[in-house]
């Protein structure tokens, strides 16, 4: 169980620092949502499963395609 | 906007989706989730739907007077259920016997708490809607 926490961990130090980094906007809001997933996931292993479902809801489904529908009103690429 | 696959995959997966929304907000007093979590995956499947069929299917689908009006009507069920509580001589959102309480760990137990549940629930799915509506408008 630690073990996996502590990947997790790694992974979502690792797709927040991929979202800062990429200059192609499409592909950062699909990494973020990857990021709210495994943040989803984490929140399920620190036990706090309320958090878990909203943020799954939310942050992977809601917030991705609102960033897309502004993406597809502004430019892909970040200047 | 021709894509079968597309197509079948969401019809498939829409129902599937709205129901376990349902589930998450009437069970929102007994398992983890409640009102905004299912108003969340509610306004989700709304938002698919649209992205899937075009903005026009999903506006015939559920207007933009309906969506405000639930909107505003969520938050008034809930102001209103809570002031029950106020009028009977306590703080808001007391239950003054009014609502049973039922045996807990049952869908119908918690008081007012499901009917608290349900209006956030439609509250927080439209609000979704309205605001995917709004953000897609063309000026």
């Amino acid at each position: 169980m630690t073990l996996l926490t502590i990947f997790l961990v790694l992974l979502l130090v690792l797709t927040a620092f991929a979202v800062e980094r990429t200059k192609d906007l499409l592909s950062a809001v699909i990494v973020f949502a990857a990021f709210s997933l495994v943040l989803s996931v984490l929140w399920l292993i620190l036990k706090a499963p309320d958090v878990a479902l909203t943020e799954a809801a939310v942050g992977a489904g809601i917030t991705t395609v609102i960033l897309l529908a502004v993406l597809a009103k502004t430019e892909r690429y970040e200047r | 906007m021709n894509d079968r696959l597309l197509y079948t995959i969401v019809k498939l997966m829409l129902p599937v989706i709205v129901v376990y929304g349902i589930f998450i907000i009437l069970h929102g007093h007994v398992t983890p989730g409640g009102g905004f979590s299912g108003g969340a995956i509610l306004g989700a499947a709304l938002i698919l739907y649209g992205l899937t069929f075009g903005q026009d299917a999903s506006l015939k689908l559920f207007p933009e007077s309906v969506s405000k009006r639930l909107e505003s009507g969520g938050v008034l069920v809930y102001i209103g259920i809570g002031l029950i509580g106020l009028v009977l001589g306590g703080a808001f959102l007391t239950n003054a016997g009014v609502f049973p309480l039922g045996d807990p760990g049952n869908i119908l137990s918690g008081g007012m708490i499901p009917l608290l549940m349900i209006a956030i629930g439609i509250k927080v799915g439209s609000t979704m809607m309205t605001l995917f509506n709004a953000l897609l408008e063309d000026e």
